[in-house]
């Protein structure tokens, strides 16, 4: 976003990624109160902390020609594409009213409408997957482009190598973006890491790599914004290695003690929703009221979701036997 | 007309391409080279680099790629230049292809067929040389076909490639210039139906791929000698036609399973156990399994021979579910 961008615009843009930062802020913290109660189960990972890398990158598209990809934690990236914050607590919930009819759980938030292809549970196993939705689009001679969401745990798996050369050599309109959120669950990414500074990691395929303070959703808005552009008018592939920090640990079983206070204190003060609501009072969009009244609606959004969970149905035991095949020609 | 395999398949590739334009081919050598094994010769000429794509020697990648592109809406056929490095692969077939649809409660299905030569060759080694449909078959979410002639190659490989599923079409490296007749014009074979080779009453000889060669020529030595066999050839593994299997055994009372994989938790050996289970009161003898020998296949041709199916072996096992002898 330019200076030149009409004020009614930025502060439409600024709004929408406020609410939706705290949207995922209190739905994940519910999330977190609801796994505690035992109404969640198994591998639950919470996006808090990471809200700007998620909202900032998906403002910068649109979802009826584009496509948002990710791993499993992908609460965040769900919401920030305008899934229904019911199907997606309904799904954590295992109800039939979720997302995905309660079978894909934390890990596998779908929406064909809203082009979010979903959470992927294996490291890099979405980063090819990525590079397909962006075949399709070459092939069809759309403008799209897709984003592709991983940590930098998976930045070494083989995938990530095979997937950028493979967008690079065909042209691939997708966008990688690592989510350096510096520990790959228990391990510092440094130790495991042959280079600190990830985004020289895509120098290998011809793709210059960018840095991006993903503590900021208006940093990463303009950072993703300009690819995206960019690649409507030049297809080919973007790397960007947005540096953020979780809150929680790495899933809701994980006391994250391999890091410290001062260390996670730091970050919090410099906190995304913090961050961004400090800029917008400064240009006058927003009072410490407002802020007040949209954080209470995320909150009532969060509740309603769980009370919606609750109500719902579990699926029926036939259930159990559809969706494998679907029957026919298209 | 007398065509190839390799012919066939080609033709039901260049048929469907040119029906519908989503249709798209990727793999290694499968453009310039025209293929590995040229079945997918003269495409890229017809269909340019954008349809008919070289990838990289990434499986991993270019299967995924697929995958993303399915679910977006193209239909692509990933050749796989041999099963062998489609374990490459797994885990992009095993956790995405296969499991997308469930896990997004049916938003997404994935039409795509992943194609190549599996099983046994000659003088290839251990890792050249194997049969891996008891990997694939074994997966809910994967439709498996496996065509034993030029005709069902080329109907099995056009319906896999409209099916709005993933389909696992596993061709025989040896079985390529294998000809037979094939009529000018459409031909759709459905996936999930076995076809009845020969007709007999003694006993039921059951199997797939390249193996179905060797199943006609036993039940032909049978007949010399008075058994009369019933030849069963599968076509699909997934879903399996279990009723063909089941009217026959209640015919003749025998079942001799054969499958070129090794022979622990197979496709031969399951359904050795569903005979067993579901025919039980049908059977007069045990039933048997002719699979390889649960070794990994040595470069040496005489053991390599050894390792596998033989219609000898098969003549043995028919003739001890008649009490006849043989070991």
């Amino acid at each position: 976003m330019s200076k030149d961008t009409p004020k009614g615009a930025r502060k439409e843009l600024l709004e929408k990624m406020m609410k939706q930062m705290l949207l995922i802020r209190r739905f994940e913290e519910k999330a977190g109160q609801m796994y505690g109660l035992r109404k969640i189960g198994g591998f639950c990972h919470l996006y808090i902390g990471q809200e700007a890398v998620a909202v900032g990158s998906i403002a910068a598209l649109n979802l009826e020609k584009d496509y948002v990809v990710t791993a499993y934690r992908d609460h965040g990236h769900a919401l920030a594409c305008g899934m229904d914050p019911n199907g997606v607590m309904a799904e954590l919930y295992g109800k039939v009213t979720g997302c995905s009819k309660g079978k894909g759980g934390s890990m596998h938030m779908f929406d064909r409408e809203k082009h979010m292809l979903g959470g992927n549970g294996i490291v890099g196993g979405q980063l090819p997957v990525a590079a397909g939705a962006a075949l399709t689009i070459r092939n069809k001679k759309q403008d799209g482009v897709v984003l592709c969401f991983f940590g930098d745990g998976a930045i070494h798996q083989g995938s990530f190598h095979e997937s950028l050369n493979l967008a690079k050599i065909y042209n691939l309109p997708v966008i990688y973006i690592c989510e350096n959120n510096q520990y790959g669950m228990g391990t510092d990414y440094r130790r495991v890491s042959a280079v600190e500074d990830l985004s020289v990691m895509g120098a290998s395929y011809g793709i210059e790599g960018k840095q991006v303070d993903g503590m900021n959703p208006l940093t990463v808005y303009e950072a993703v914004h300009r690819e995206v552009e960019e690649l409507r008018k030049n297809p080919g592939p973007a790397f960007l290695e947005i540096r953020t920090y979780r809150y929680k640990g790495h899933s809701m079983s994980d006391p994250a003690t391999y890091r410290t206070k001062d260390e996670l204190e730091q970050y919090k003060e410099r906190d995304p929703i913090k961050e961004l609501k400090q800029v917008m009072m400064e240009e006058k969009f927003l009072t410490e009221e407002v802020f007040k009244k949209w954080d209470k609606e995320a909150k009532e959004i969060s509740a309603a979701s769980v009370a919606f969970s609750e109500e719902s149905p579990e699926p029926e035991p036939h259930e159990l036997y559809t969706d494998i095949f679907v029957q026919g020609e298209v | 007309m007398e065509l190839t395999i390799r012919e066939a398949l080609r033709q039901a590739m260049d048929e469907e391409m040119a029906r519908d334009e989503d249709v798209i081919l990727l793999g290694e050598e499968v453009a310039e080279y025209n293929g590995a094994y040229k079945v997918s010769a003269g495409l890229y000429e017809k269909y340019g680099g954008e349809r008919v794509m070289d990838t990289p020697i990434t499986e991993e990648g270019f299967t995924g790629m697929a995958i993303g592109a399915a679910m977006t809406g193209l239909r692509p056929i990933v050749e796989w230049m041999t099963f062998n490095f489609s374990l490459m692969a797994f885990d992009q077939v095993i956790n995405n292809a296969a499991k997308t649809s469930y896990m997004s409660g049916g938003q997404f299905t994935l039409p795509m067929v992943f194609r190549g030569p599996n099983g046994p060759a000659e003088y290839l080694a251990a890792q050249h040389s194997q049969a891996l449909q008891s990997f694939y078959a074994h997966v809910p979410g994967l439709k498996v076909v496996a065509p034993s002639t030029p005709y069902d190659a080329k109907g099995l490989l056009k319906s896999a490639i409209r099916d709005n599923n993933p389909v696992i079409f596993l061709e025989g490296e040896l079985m390529y210039p294998w000809k037979g007749d094939v009529p000018e014009g459409e031909i759709l074979v459905p996936l999930g139906e076995a076809a009845v080779r020969r007709e007999g009453k003694d006993v039921t000889l059951v199997g797939f791929s390249k193996p179905m060669k060797m199943i006609l020529e036993a039940a032909e030595e049978l007949a010399q000698i008075g058994i009369d066999a019933e030849v069963i050839d599968l076509r699909t593994l997934r879903p399996l036609d279990e009723e063909a299997i089941f009217r026959s055994v209640a015919k003749t009372n025998r079942c001799v399973v054969v499958d070129e994989a090794w022979p622990f938790a197979s496709v031969g050996s399951h359904i050795g156990y569903l005979v067993s289970s579901r025919c039980f009161d049908d059977l007069d003898a045990p039933v048997e399994l002719i699979s390889s020998e649960d070794v990994p296949m040595p470069y040496n041709h005489r053991l390599e021979l050894m390792a596998q199916p033989s219609t000898d072996k098969i003549i043995k096992a028919a003739k001890r579910t008649l009490y006849m002898g043989g070991q």
